[in-house]
């Protein structure tokens, strides 16, 4: 059965640089330096981008992070609680806005 | 549902062959070089032993645990335990070559009738003796529970594996309980001083996967793992050794049956490091089967790769000059030693 994504590709990442290569270059060199340790840990890190992956729903992402975050020695509660913060500032992020939504109400009404 | 050995199953991978086999193939499906190619990439072809200076020695296959990545194919139902006569070639062997750290192993040592005879022995002979001791067998029977004073008394440096600080993870590999029982009996070893500063007994823990994916590195984790188990169970131990889980017996058969071989297999040959390469701990270690058979390492032993030297393949007949000349036997689950930052009984060797 055809499906947009297939986890296969993720292997393929690596070849965005067959069509444009100094580009795949430069961003490839960037990400392995952002994940390197550093002020933040490379364990907090692979937290954040198992966080992040969920907030942006990519399933590459949320594969390879989970994968990341367990070669890291995260245990699962820790890595649902990564997950909890994603879906807490989404959550927020659209509860937020009902705020804009009061302002308007108010604006409009007599 | 209770883990049952490969043996007790009548499993395809209890037949080694098939071991070999479903190896082979992988890294011709995966469309990897042979580890030997690899090493020959890095002129470390044919590997050759630096110096032997550990005796590693499996007691028998007999365990209490039916850990479910065992790459011993242990438990409760193997029989095979090496006899007091074997046990006598080992010690007469360690004499003449003056090797100087024994290293136990089993299935648990401890079920050996002849273990307790055998440290005692060795030790008058002067020599370090290490004991990987699966924690639960100290609570496991009353005759075993001063086990904590007996390895005290005779210096016995305890490598015992403790796969996570919590039940969960550790359950799941090593089965129902485990991690209550194995922290009571961290709890033993330290109320006699195992594992405290001062005291020079030596507690060390061993880290493995409790899945198919690569190690964390070791130092993180050792700081990780002595804090949670400090706040929480008030134990305390010397090092943390982080290990890769290697990919045959049970191992192998979760890995092909959960659909993760291919994929795992991938990862250890990606990894592929070359100073983890170098310092291999069949290198510098002789592992000796419970039949008195002599191989490169554990697992070399569990899929019955003996040594290359047809003088001294049995104990018995152990010679060290010849061994260390010897080539090594390598095969495709060696990748398992030489990934990210290597692996071996001692933890990363890179």
């Amino acid at each position: 059965m055809k499906t947009y994504y297939n986890p296969d590709d993720l292997k393929k990442f690596g070849k965005i640089g067959e069509f444009q290569e100094e580009l795949a270059d430069k961003f490839f060199d960037y990400y392995g330096e952002v994940f390197k340790e550093g002020a933040l840990t490379a364990r907090e890190k692979s937290l954040i981008a198992l966080a992040v992956s969920h907030a942006i729903q990519c399933p590459y992402c949320i594969d390879a992070y989970t994968k990341d975050t367990l070669e890291k020695g995260c245990a699962e509660d820790e890595m649902m609680e990564a997950v909890h913060v994603a879906g807490a500032i989404k959550g927020g992020a659209t509860l937020v806005h009902g705020v804009q939504m009061m302002n308007k109400v108010n604006d409009l009404s007599m | 549902m209770k883990l049952q050995s490969l043996k007790k199953q009548n499993h395809e991978l209890a037949n080694i062959n098939n071991q070999i086999t479903q190896l082979e193939s992988v890294v011709k499906r995966i469309d990897s070089d042979r580890f030997s190619e690899k090493l020959t990439g890095i002129d470390l072809f044919p590997l050759k032993p630096t110096i032997i200076d550990i005796f590693q020695i499996n007691m028998g296959k007999m365990c209490n645990q039916v850990c479910a990545h065992c790459h011993v194919d242990a438990g409760p139902d193997r029989k095979e335990i090496m006899t007091k006569e074997t046990l006598q070639q080992c010690l007469d062997a360690i004499e003449r070559s003056q090797i100087k750290t024994v290293d136990l192993t089993g299935g648990a040592p401890e079920m050996n009738p002849n273990f307790r005879w055998f440290v005692e022995e060795a030790y008058k002979l002067g020599c370090k003796v290490m004991v990987r001791c699966n924690l639960t067998i100290i609570v496991a029977n009353k005759k075993y529970y001063d086990l904590p004073e007996f390895y005290k008394k005779h210096e016995v440096e305890v490598v015992s594996s403790l796969p996570f600080y919590n039940a969960k993870k550790t359950d799941s590999q090593r089965g129902d309980g485990v991690f209550e029982r194995s922290i009571r009996a961290l709890q033993m070893l330290n109320e006699v001083g195992y594992g405290k500063e001062g005291t020079g007994l030596i507690l060390n823990l061993v880290y493995n996967p409790s899945g198919a994916f690569m190690p964390p590195e070791q130092e993180g984790l050792q700081r990780q793992f002595k804090r949670k188990l400090k706040a929480d169970f008030d134990i305390e131990f010397n090092e943390l050794f982080a290990i890769t889980n290697i990919p045959i017996s049970r191992f192998l058969d979760f890995l092909v049956a959960s659909g993760n071989f291919d994929d795992y297999m991938t990862r250890l040959v990606e990894a592929f490091n070359p100073m983890a390469a170098k310092g291999v701990m069949c290198r510098n270690t002789i592992s000796i089967g419970w039949d008195g058979y002599l191989f490169d390492c554990d697992f070399n032993q569990m899929l019955d790769l003996k040594v290359a030297v047809k003088e001294s393949l049995h104990v018995k007949d152990f010679n060290k000059e010849l061994l260390e000349g010897r080539n090594i036997i390598v095969n495709e689950h060696c990748y398992g030693c030489t990934a990210g930052s290597g692996s071996s009984c001692g933890g990363e060797t890179a």
